[in-house]
């Protein structure tokens, strides 16, 4: 990826993840969109005159998960402050957050690479914060001489999590998200959306000689609104340091903006980031105390970890690691695998048809895995009917298909439409000997010597049994019937 | 003037009676409000809303339906947001506001059949300790039209002490609502911190905010005590105690209360008139067999420098919200999202308003945090540590209200800095949360009111009112009805 292998990237984080809480982090408003602009608004997130926040205990919870499910150490008391500046998206003029008390802080994720390495990434924090409104300036409703602004997400709980800058490579940062992405959907606590800023990351990155501990003049990139975009985003800003490096030029402290139309980031203008926060303690909100009991009763409440899921299904199920990377990408997909798991005995099939079938007709149907009509007891079911030989795969996916469609049991499907197998040697035998005389020029070929004409031979039987022929005893016969001809040159 | 100087309880009492009723009052109020409008006390009045509404409680009343607040008719502080009516804050930049919701107090005081008559003038953003600093013009003192009433609710306290209403509500952040009732005579309780919603409140400074009643009678401060008092879901600050019938105790004798005089109160720069008046104070309460015991508050030099550093920090962020892009005013004339925030806040914020968030701003300022602001969080949780100490050895605290009587308009207008300091004895009580109460002790020789400052431990208003209860009625009593025409 790059001509300067003696520099190597150090890169930190800093992840908006937006909060699936049912109301908004002060208030009883709706945190879910979906009405017109600026109707999912009261007094307190509009900031009016007078009005005052009360914490939704449920973000609480929510960060608690976070918190535990990242190794973080929950601060008994932490303490909400307001940030100020001055923005239309926000009405209070300050943004009720943390800063010197946050929620949790020291913990830890391990991303797995693309090479198959493990990354340790320390958490330094994540803190409670509440979202601001959406400025409009570019879109086409918008005058050229006017900025709207829409509040509804003023008041949506965010959690920050802010990383030690711990990974060397943008593949790393990509990875990391998308871990993340999958931790906090595994949590239920976000939908992990990343294009509709659900998630949103911010990076910090310096550069260094290969194999140096200290820390370059660093710089900040944001815009960045996909994981693809913040890979992109670091591999522009690790080149351009490093091109200044190798000039003699030294790195500018600056905040750059990514943009993904042109595949580059470019400096803010000065005046855009220079702030004073002048952060202190929000005075309108009582700290926030947890008790050590209540941290334990979250712990017990916590789902299994997709990558502890990931682990026990190599050694429980005998999966290879590929599968169980692939069932556990997702917790609905894991819960339906070990649903049908259940059920059959072998688990590597179950995980083929998972992975393979399931997972295409979700994507066909764009459906989630938990509305198919094909639930994980009807695929049992199939599955089981399929090692015990009633019918072939070829039936089996014809009736996968038909299940999806109808919801009926494959046993049901199989009696109403005459789709068991042929097995009965006569009528099998009656089926080749009028292929093999269809088929003279082949079958001079095999008896000469020419193996692979029998799969050819083979598929025919099928076709004209409409795949309902068990192909082993077609194997058989049709091997029989060839040697016999065979015998009689 | 058969309603004159009246209070509630005696109100009722006609009211049952039939001898008057709430139309009747109301009527009483205007025309007094409309003599006495050189006062300049009220920003906006509701006559017609009130009108209709006295004619709906005499309905009630006759049926036996009406709530314990009905024949109160009440002046509002113009900080405290109703859903009519403007909500000004005594500043430009909220001249034409209105809020779309009630705040909690005023619904539980309307829930009670409590008459709002009007919304009472106040220094802007309650910033100021005399009443000079609103958009809406001074107001002036009843007893002496060339002096202040006190602030910032002193379109409140004139309000009560010049019968223009049964009562009022003010707000105290450091002294706002004690020491206008010290100037004008009236009675003015600043309740413990948490112990009543400021949902509805329009902020100053957060941690310090506090609202409270002024009445011409310590019954009438603790009925409304009773409605106002209790927790608020919606204020988070508002404090889950039990609120005790404020009224039941009033009368209990204060024999073996212990009073705890600190002497740090009684020093430099204190009046020797108002000196005197509560040396005779602290005897009368030793015949009433209490006990005078002096105790120190030694942090209490700090509370003024402590105050005008987190007050101020606060009010610069709770104040950034006037920014004229949602709502209130805003410049027209600006041709950037920069200038609209600079013409509309250096037009519509007047200077004492501007001098705050100024010094608020700067105190927060990276670099000098920890010099100010967190100093200050240091001397204020010593200032705490003072008066726990000194509730080892005493019950309540007497001291002045404020080191003088009311001053002239304009005295001290142009020194921030002394009229800063006139709050030397009110403001330690909002550092440290705990409840206040104003009362009359007494005169100077221009008759002008000398208050009384009673100051209980956390929760303990019962307490206050029951010594204040004792010397309304033995000791300084209420003056007779006010003429109003100009003084």
């Amino acid at each position: 990826m790059s001509n300067h292998i003696e520099y190597e990237p150090v890169i930190g984080l800093e992840v908006h993840i937006q909060l699936s809480t049912v109301s908004k982090i002060f208030c009883g408003c709706r945190a879910r969109f979906g009405s017109e602009a600026n109707a999912q608004v009261c007094p307190v997130c509009l900031g009016l005159p007078g009005a005052l926040p009360v914490l939704n205990r449920k973000a609480v919870d929510y960060a608690a998960r976070l918190a535990l499910a990242t190794g973080c150490e929950i601060n008994p008391r932490s303490v909400f402050a307001r940030k100020n500046y001055f923005y239309p998206d926000l009405p209070k003029g300050y943004q009720i957050s943390q800063f010197e008390q946050p929620f949790c802080e020291n913990g830890m994720i391990t991303v797995e690479t693309a090479s198959g390495g493990k990354r340790p990434v320390r958490i330094r924090r994540i803190h409670l914060e509440e979202d601001a409104g959406k400025s409009m300036h570019q879109e086409a409703y918008v005058g050229d001489d006017e900025s709207l602004v829409d509040l509804n997400r003023c008041g949506v709980p965010l959690l920050e999590l802010v990383t030690e800058p711990d990974l060397t490579a943008p593949e790393e940062a990509a990875a990391f998200l998308a871990y993340l992405r999958q931790l906090v959907r595994y949590l239920e606590i976000c939908d992990g959306n990343m294009e509709e800023g659900s998630l949103r990351c911010d990076a910090n990155i310096s550069v260094r000689v290969r194999g140096t501990f200290g820390l370059g003049t660093k710089t900040e990139l944001k815009n960045m609104n996909s994981f693809r975009h913040v890979e992109r985003a670091l591999a522009f800003e690790y080149e351009r340091q490093c091109a200044l490096l190798t000039a003699g030029q030294a790195v500018q402290q600056e905040t750059l903006l990514w943009d993904a139309n042109r595949n580059i980031a470019t400096p803010m203008r000065s005046k855009e980031f220079a702030h004073d926060y002048r952060y202190f303690p929000e005075p309108d909100l009582l700290p926030v105390e947890i008790e050590t009991n209540w941290i334990e009763a979250q712990r017990r409440d916590l789902p299994e970890l997709p990558q502890a899921k990931k682990v026990r299904y190599q050694e429980a199920f005998f999966l290879p690691a590929y599968d169980a990377a692939v069932l556990t990408e997702d917790a609905d997909v894991a819960h339906y695998y070990e649903q049908v798991a259940d059920r059959v005995d072998d688990k590597k099939l179950a995980s083929n048809w998972v992975m393979g079938e399931v997972l295409r007709a979700c994507k066909e149907r764009g459906e989630g895995v938990t509305d198919l009509k094909m639930t994980p007891a009807l695929l049992a079911d199939l599955l089981g009917m399929l090692t015990r030989s009633e019918i072939n795969s070829g039936m089996a996916k014809q009736i996968f298909e038909q299940v999806l469609q109808t919801g009926k049991s494959p046993h049901d499907l199989v009696a109403e439409g005459g789709l068991s197998q042929i097995d009965d040697h006569d009528s099998l035998q009656s089926v080749i000997q009028t292929v093999l005389q269809a088929q003279q020029k082949d079958v001079s070929a095999y008896l000469q010597g020419n193996e692979k004409v029998l799969g050819f031979l083979m598929g025919l039987v099928m076709k004209a049994t409409s795949g309902r022929a068990n192909p082993r005893t077609v194997t058989s016969l049709l091997r029989e019937e060839l040697a016999q001809l065979k015998n009689r040159l | 003037m058969i309603h004159s100087f009246t209070d509630l309880q005696s109100i009722q009492g006609k009211l049952a009676a039939g001898a008057t009723s709430c139309a009747e009052l109301t009527e009483y109020y205007l025309d007094r409000i409309h003599e006495g409008a050189h006062l300049n006390a009220f920003i906006s009045l509701f006559a017609e809303r009130a009108r209709a509404q006295a004619v709906e409680i005499d309905g009630k009343q006759k049926k036996g339906t009406a709530g314990r607040l009905a024949g109160m008719i009440m002046a509002i502080k113009d900080n405290m947001v109703l859903d009519y009516g403007a909500t000004t804050c005594g500043s430009h930049i909220l001249e034409h506001f209105q809020s779309p919701y009630t705040a909690t107090v005023l619904k539980k005081l309307a829930a009670e059949d409590a008459i709002f008559i009007g919304k009472t003038n106040m220094d802007e953003f309650a910033m100021g300790s005399s009443t000079e600093n609103s958009a809406f013009g001074l107001v002036r003192n009843p007893l002496d039209n060339d002096r202040v009433p006190g602030g910032s609710s002193g379109g409140s306290a004139v309000a009560v002490a010049a019968d223009f209403c049964t009562a009022a509500l003010g707000s105290d952040t450091g002294g706002s609502i004690r020491q206008p009732a010290s100037f004008c005579g009236v009675i003015g309780l600043k309740p413990t911190y948490g112990r009543v919603s400021r949902y509805g409140l329009v902020a100053f400074a957060s941690s310090l905010d506090q609202i409270g009643p002024l009445t011409r009678s310590v019954d009438d401060a603790a009925l409304l005590m009773n409605v106002l008092a209790g927790r608020d879901p919606g204020d988070s600050t508002s404090a889950a105690v039990d609120v005790p019938d404020f009224c039941a105790d009033l009368d209990k004798p204060l024999k073996g209360l212990r009073i705890g005089i600190p002497q740090e109160y009684y020093g430099e720069g204190l009046d020797e008139t108002v000196r005197q008046a509560l040396q005779k104070t602290s005897e009368f309460l030793r015949d009433m067999q209490a006990i005078p015991v002096p105790v120190s508050l030694p942090h209490t030099e700090y509370s003024i420098a402590t105050y005008y550093i987190l007050a101020n920090a606060e009010a610069s962020a709770n104040l950034a919200r006037y920014d004229g892009a949602h709502y209130g005013a805003r410049a027209d004339a600006a041709r950037s999202l920069e200038e609209m925030y600079v013409q509309t806040r250096s037009q519509a914020f007047g200077a004492e308003v501007k001098r705050r968030i100024m010094l608020g701003t700067y105190v927060l300022s990276s670099g000098y945090y920890e010099a100010y602001y967190a100093k200050a969080q240091q001397v204020r949780t010593r200032l705490r540590d003072d008066f726990d100490g000194a509730w080892q050895h005493c019950d309540l605290l007497l001291t002045p209200t404020c080191p003088t009587t009311a001053f002239r308009i304009g005295e001290k207008a142009s020194d921030p800095l002394t009229m800063y300091l006139s709050d030397v004895y009110t403001v330690s009580v909002n550092l440290t949360g705990l409840p206040a109460l104003s009362i009359p002790c007494g005169q100077d020789p221009q008759g002008l009111p000398i208050g009384a400052q009673l100051i209980g431990q956390p929760f303990a208003e019962g307490t206050l009112l029951r010594v204040a209860k004792q010397l309304q009625l033995h000791h300084a009593p209420t003056r007779q009805v006010l003429r109003l025409e100009e003084r």
